[in-house]
């Protein structure tokens, strides 16, 4: 198939971008959307070009590295894909596709497609975790979790820490990507001793970065790659309020 | 130079106790004065580098991504073993040891595996203690799954995420230490050389993929957890940035590397489908407890299956070859990965294979789906399920899943001693970086199990008996000379590859690697083979300095990185091939075609061959130095392996 791409190409964080338009031929429908990227980049360093730069690891959908707006869509607009899993064959032959980087405040461009998602680590790193040290912890089976919340709790964690939820938000919110950590702790017996001081801590850091609030578009929710559902923010808000009100930091 | 694994004396189960019993130790207040540089995140990695940082030593964790969380471990699929023996079905430390050493067809280190299956019980403590959301059954007690190589049921899975899971565990522990300061992160780093003073290990030299600037970085001591280097093949289930790059600068200062030609080839990819394809799906080994391999017992079949014109579901029951389970009736279609990967290579061999290509068999449902019913499937495999569905653009609901063997895992890594540390004082390796723990072929859900294992309760140990006699060393400068040194020979490499300009990319060349290690030291080697894989890539090599063109670009410089990795490959693959060919015997993932049982079993030459391979870097043009640690088994009877 042929197609034509128009991708935003911009040299480091403090240069200006621009869209330039590609013209590629001869895509297979097999191919990933990727590997069509890696198809104009061979293409681009033949003609001696600065091929387009965007990040990308796993390519089977797990480790969040990758992520592109693609023709509006953080990960095109497929439910439950992320861009390595998105095949050609799910475009037509002539097609124009736009390909822009996440646009937020709190994830600056490094380069052409590839944005610093730093901010992230930051707030995980305010809480979100339980503060066990190696060792000394008890048998794996002492605390038996109700099957129900340990898959609950499951479904929060497998945000894979994309940012296509800020990406999406006209806020540039990271409510989601919180929400779905709180969520996983909240939900476990292990988690509980912290959570008042986590959901507080997690928020705070959130705002200190640059991220916006949530007005309830659930646009997150539609964008995400792994499914993960705003009853994991409902459940934040009400652990943030109650630990407002019970335990302030 | 002289290999010492450092084995404790005494009885195999008291090993480790004696050894903790006996190791130095560093009081707090000194700890705060030492500095340990971790490279990689991954399981061994962020676990390493937490388990430190709450010890109180100084850490500097480097990784490659964007983001500690999304190291390679992120993608391991099915679980992690440990015996527990929660199901009561006969397990204990003493047989997972067993199955790891057989599964390993004995060319692992007892001491090491029975070390590996003593701490198994412990991690899964720590990971459900840090909020690990493992698979539970009704009762809200764990459950349990098998793998493939055993015949009770101890692996631990959190859907087919596990590695996500475990790996976020880790990473949520690493971030605590980032927090409190004990831990410094840098990512968006990749290593390209070590740096050795007066024979220790003592720092770093890294390039910032954002700004393209060399850095340097020293401490007390180094550990390596850069994972494997499969990538080797161009086409194999690691992660694009995955390579073998860290460990080989090691082995170039003097660490030696062992074991180089066991490459694991896992059984159930999703199959090539195209020469643009820039990495293999593996669809996890759990699928094997529900799924039925077969292929057609009429080649005339395969051949109409094959050109489009029956489908799979157009075969009848009696006319499908379950080959694992009539070659294997006691392990069926659950036998350890090598096995089944060469099963599946012979027979698309002699011409049943299936798909377009003839390189594919299929992996069926149909049975268990009547058993469970499709709701019980879906909540097991769904997710793997969806991800076949999108790639190939079939439902597996409804027609079998096709799968053919690809590159999975490196057994081979650099030579640790029992302690993991390498060659080269101070300088240890863990994880899929190290040799120690699997042999020739690495049993399912092993890997998380080791690389957690020398994390969080291996290193944190060896380290400190390490570091005991270095607390009156100050902190390391990086004005030395050595880093002076160091630095110019990375900018030297760096600014030739760009001064090349040639006609070819990264990527073709790699590609071109790829298709020799692929045909010629995959599943199946020769000495006629190998002989012709160590011309064309000393070939190769030659062209890819000659030819390679990557754009001489400030700063982020992508083709940049891929080049410095594709050289190291272009190396690390003439010494697999030379392992493979020095190694005149089969074993586990090393097929050597003129030594197979009438049968077509591997067949092993202990008089000859019960050792590791460790060898000594001698100039990129050179022969290494071939040294040998005999195996001794004390507790294991040696015999051949059987799934029958």
């Amino acid at each position: 198939m042929n197609i034509k791409l128009k991708i935003w190409r911009q040299r480091n964080a403090s240069s200006e971008g621009q869209f330039v338009e590609y013209q590629l031929n001869d895509v297979p429908a097999e191919a990933s959307f990727l590997e069509m990227l890696d198809i104009l980049n061979e293409q681009l360093v033949l003609k001696g070009e600065d091929p387009v730069t965007f990040d990308h690891d796993c390519r089977e959908g797990i480790c969040g590295a990758c992520g592109l707006y693609i023709n509006g869509h953080p990960h095109g607009r497929f439910r439950n894909t992320t861009t390595c899993q998105l095949h050609m064959r799910k475009f037509k032959d002539g097609d124009t596709i736009t390909v822009e980087p996440w646009r937020s405040e709190a994830f600056p461009i490094i380069k052409d497609l590839m944005v610093d998602r730093t901010a992230l680590d930051k707030i995980i790193q305010a809480g979100g975790y339980i503060s066990v040290h190696t060792g000394g912890v008890p048998d794996a089976n002492t605390i038996p979790v109700n099957k129900h919340d340990a898959d609950l709790a499951m479904d929060a964690a497998s945000c894979i820490g994309c940012g296509a939820c800020v990406a999406a938000c006209k806020n540039g919110s990271a409510m989601l990507f919180v929400g779905a950590k709180v969520s996983q702790f909240a939900l476990l017996p292990q988690g509980q001793i912290e959570s008042a001081d986590r959901v507080q801590k997690m928020v705070a850091r959130m705002d200190e970065l640059g991220f916006g609030g949530c007005s309830n578009t659930y646009a997150c929710q539609a964008e995400c790659p792994k499914g993960i559902s705003v009853t994991n923010i409902a459940r934040m808000n009400r652990q943030f309020l109650a630990a407002k009100i019970t335990e302030p930091l | 130079m002289e290999l010492n694994s450092k084995i404790p004396a005494g009885p195999l189960s008291e090993k480790w106790t004696k050894y903790k019993t006996e190791q130095k130790l560093v009081n707090p207040a000194n700890k705060r004065k030492l500095d340990i540089i971790v490279i990689g995140t991954g399981l061994a990695g962020a676990s390493a580098a937490a388990s430190f940082g709450e010890m109180g030593f100084n850490v500097k964790a480097f990784c490659i991504q964007d983001s500690p969380r999304r190291a390679h471990s992120i993608a391991a699929q099915g679980g992690i073993n440990a015996a527990k023996n929660y199901p009561n079905d006969g397990d204990s430390v003493q047989r997972l040891f067993n199955d790891t050493i057989k599964g390993g067809d004995y060319r692992a280190r007892e001491a090491n595996v029975y070390r590996l299956a003593e701490v198994s019980n412990s991690i899964i403590d720590q990971c459900v203690a840090q909020g690990v959301p493992f698979a539970r059954d009704y009762s809200g007690l764990l459950a349990n799954r098998s793998f493939g190589g055993a015949q009770v049921s101890r692996t631990f899975y959190a859907k087919g995420q596990t590695g996500q899971q475990l790996l976020l565990g880790a990473y949520g522990a690493l971030s605590k230490e980032v927090e409190k300061g004990t831990v410094k992160m840098y990512a968006r780093r990749e290593m390209l050389d070590v740096v050795v003073v007066d024979g220790r290990a003592r720092g770093v030299i890294v390039r910032n993929l954002v700004t393209g600037e060399l850095e340097r970085y020293a401490a007390h001591a180094v550990v390596i957890a850069s994972g494997g280097y499969g990538r080797v093949f161009f086409l194999s289930t690691n992660a694009m940035s995955s390579n073998g790059s860290a460990i080989w600068q090691c082995y170039k200062k003097g660490a030696c590397m062992a074991n180089p030609c066991f490459t694991q080839i896992h059984p159930t990819c999703i199959p090539i489908h195209g020469d643009y394809q820039s990495k293999l799906t593996l669809m996890s080994e759990s699928l094997r407890n529900d799924g039925r391999i077969w292929v057609p017992e009429d080649a005339e079949k395969a051949r109409l299956l094959r050109e489009g014109k029956i489908k799979a579901t157009d075969i009848p029951e009696e006319e499908r070859d379950y080959y694992l389970e009539r070659r294997y009736p006691s392990f069926g279609n659950l036998v350890p990965r090598d096995v089944a990967s060469r099963a599946a290579k012979e027979r698309c061999d002699a011409g049943y294979g299936v798909n377009n290509t003839g390189r594919a068999v299929y992996l069926d449902f149909k049975e268990a789906i009547q058993r469970l019913g499709r709701q019980a499937v879906e909540e097991k495999y769904g997710n793997l399920f969806e991800m076949y569905e999108r790639i190939v653009d079939e439902n597996p609901y409804v027609t079998p899943m096709m799968i053919y063997p690809a590159v999975h895992y490196t057994m081979g890594g650099l030579w640790v001693d029992y302690e993991l540390q390498t060659t080269v004082k101070g300088l240890f390796a863990a994880g899929e970086a190290n040799f120690s723990d699997h042999g020739a072929n690495r049993l399912g859900a092993s890997a998380l199990m080791q690389g957690l294992s020398d994390g969080y309760f291996v290193l944190p140990y060896t380290m400190q008996n390490y570091l005991a006699d270095q607390i009156n060393v100050p902190h390391i400068s990086t004005d030395l000379k050595e880093f002076d040194e160091a630095e110019n020979a990375v900018r030297q490499k760096i600014t030739k590859i760009l001064s090349i300009n040639g006609d070819t990319t990264v990527d073709m060349i790699h590609r071109r690697l790829g298709h020799i290690m692929w045909e010629k030291i995959g599943m199946s080697r020769t000495e006629q083979s190998l002989k012709e894989a160590i011309e064309e890539i000393k070939a190769l090599r030659a062209e890819f300095w000659q030819r390679v063109k990557v754009p001489n670009v400030d700063g982020m410089n992508t083709e940049l990185e891929k080049a410095l990795r594709v050289a190291d490959f272009l190396e690390m693959g003439e010494l697999v091939a030379r392992d493979a060919l020095m190694r005149n015997e089969s074993c586990g993932g090393h097929f050597r075609a003129e030594y197979q049982t009438p049968d077509g079993e591997a067949k092993r030459d202990d008089e000859h061959y019960a050792f590791v391979a460790a060898y000594e870097f001698q100039g990129v043009d050179n022969e290494p130095i071939l040294h040998k640690e005999e195996l001794k088994f004390e507790n294991v009877e040696l015999k051949q392996r059987n799934y029958k």
